[in-house]
């Protein structure tokens, strides 16, 4: 029980089908990229959630901090006029 | 038999959320926020700061939206999800065991295939619950040691034994049936990753439900024999179902807090009531009846009502009494320490392959992600 061979942990991403992207589907410990592979089949496609997966070393991945939450993402905060429902267009104008 | 198993555990709370380390992206948090906790900037600072994140966390809990990894979280908030999910997630695979025992012995090849995909879907939920565990900070490794050595408790129900192939049939019907009525709830639950492992689980753990049913079904309308068998597999399982829903709601310790967090979205009372509700006209249809003389419908009330459930027993179970307490925990302890060469052998063939000192840095080679 020691936690010497602890392996490292895998972030799994799930195509559900041809044409949509990779979706993240949860983690898992895994010795090595196949090995990942292998084990993220087994479980996260048992009944035919997927036809590609994607497995990346959960210690590779930059995430911003929830510290920035508020300066990290309040550039978009104040620019409603990037959204098409910040336009008035009048009644009967069609296809826009 | 994803079962949720907060209420049961009497033991005070284990202080596994105070061992927080960084560990991959969405487990990140803890670290982030322990340094966060340590910079200067004065006590007075400090404690406008902790208000600031108790409100933002009050506010979204409120709000019903879902506090994620890398949020600030009360600490009782944190050891109380690493409590709740270990021993759900415990009770995941622990639970494999009782119907494991039926694999070899199973009537036909096709319930055999039935039984060997459901237990695997069991080790499945274990693992979608330890990794939602994890994001709060504690390792797999620590999980399972305070399983191993008794220290974070598994659902009571699987300390019962599994006498005969009926038995297989009770536990998908009644087991699993109470396992979802609390789990469909925790579909909603505050925390993100555990909210979306009960969507997994939930997923997947109807099949279990149906399948019990069919087969006891099947048997109810068998021989003479297979009707008695399904009968007692019955008798013997109702009432222990019923407690799993854990004790009565002015005994339960940990309930109010965790309904004041949307952790749990209904008392324990409630939820055994919906699923005494569920289960009566699912009896009269397998032509079996349920082990109960006080069960009758209440028209008043608009529920059944139903006779006292012993919790005498129930306690004696929690406390290590049941008829497979300790078989249970020793073959897992077994499994554990038998599998070890495995780990270990793999942790090695990894860190040779990588041509790297530990495995930990050894996943970089390929570039599988651009499929």
């Amino acid at each position: 029980m020691s936690s010497s061979t602890e392996w490292p942990l895998w972030e799994i991403f799930v195509r559900s089908r041809r044409g949509l992207s990779h979706t993240h589907a949860g983690s898992l410990h895994a010795p090595d990229a196949e090995m990942a592979l292998r084990n993220a089949r087994d479980l996260y496609t048992r009944r035919s959630e997927g036809v590609s997966l994607w497995v990346v070393p959960a210690a590779a991945i930059t995430a911003s901090s929830p510290d920035e939450k508020d300066s990290f993402f309040e550039p978009a905060g104040d620019k409603p006029y990037r959204h098409p429902t910040f336009y008035d267009i009048p009644e009967g104008v069609k296809h826009l | 038999m994803a079962t949720r198993r907060t209420i049961e555990s009497n033991e005070p709370n284990d202080r596994s959320g105070g061992s927080l380390r960084s560990r991959g992206t969405e487990m990140a948090t803890a670290a982030a926020q322990k340094a966060a906790e340590t910079e200067p900037g004065g006590a007075g600072s400090t404690a406008a700061r902790a208000a600031e994140q108790q409100a933002a966390f009050d506010e979204a809990v409120a709000a019903d939206e879902r506090i994620e990894p890398r949020d600030w979280m009360p600490d009782a908030y944190r050891t109380s999800l690493i409590r709740q999910i270990a021993q759900h997630a415990h009770s995941e695979i622990i639970g494999m065991q009782p119907e494991a025992n039926w694999i070899t012995r199973a009537p036909s090849l096709r319930r055999k295939a039935i039984l060997m995909a459901k237990a695997q879907d069991e080790a499945g939920h274990g693992l979608y619950l330890y990794s939602a565990a994890e994001t709060l900070g504690v390792s797999r490794d620590e999980l399972l040691d305070k399983l191993h050595s008794g220290r974070q408790k598994y659902s009571s129900i699987f300390n019962y034994p599994t006498l005969t192939w009926a038995d297989v049939g009770a536990i998908g019907w009644l087991v699993d049936g109470a396992a979802i009525t609390n789990q469909v709830p925790l579909c909603r639950c505050s925390y993100g990753p555990y909210a979306r492992a009960m969507i997994r689980v939930c997923k997947e753990e109807s099949f279990h439900q149906r399948q019990g049913y069919e087969s006891l079904l099947a048997l109810s309308r068998g021989t003479q024999a297979q009707h008695e068998m399904a009968q007692d597999a019955v008798n013997r399982w109702w009432w222990p179902s019923l407690m799993m829903f854990g004790p009565p709601d002015e005994e339960s310790s940990h309930s109010e807090q965790s309904m004041t967090w949307k952790i749990k979205r209904h008392s324990n009372d409630e939820l055994r009531q919906r699923f005494v509700d569920i289960c009566v006209p699912q009896a009269e249809s397998l032509g079996l009846t349920l082990p109960d003389p006080d069960l009758k419908w209440n028209e008043a009330r608009g529920h059944h009502d139903f006779g006292p459930i012993d919790w005498t027993e129930f306690w004696d179970v929690l406390k290590g009494n049941g008829p497979c307490n300790d078989q249970r925990i020793t073959q897992r302890r077994r499994a554990h320490e038998e599998g070890a060469w495995v780990r270990e052998a793999a942790a090695a063939y990894a860190t040779k392959q990588a041509g790297a000192p530990r495995a930990d840095t050894a996943a970089t080679a390929h570039g599988e992600a651009t499929a």
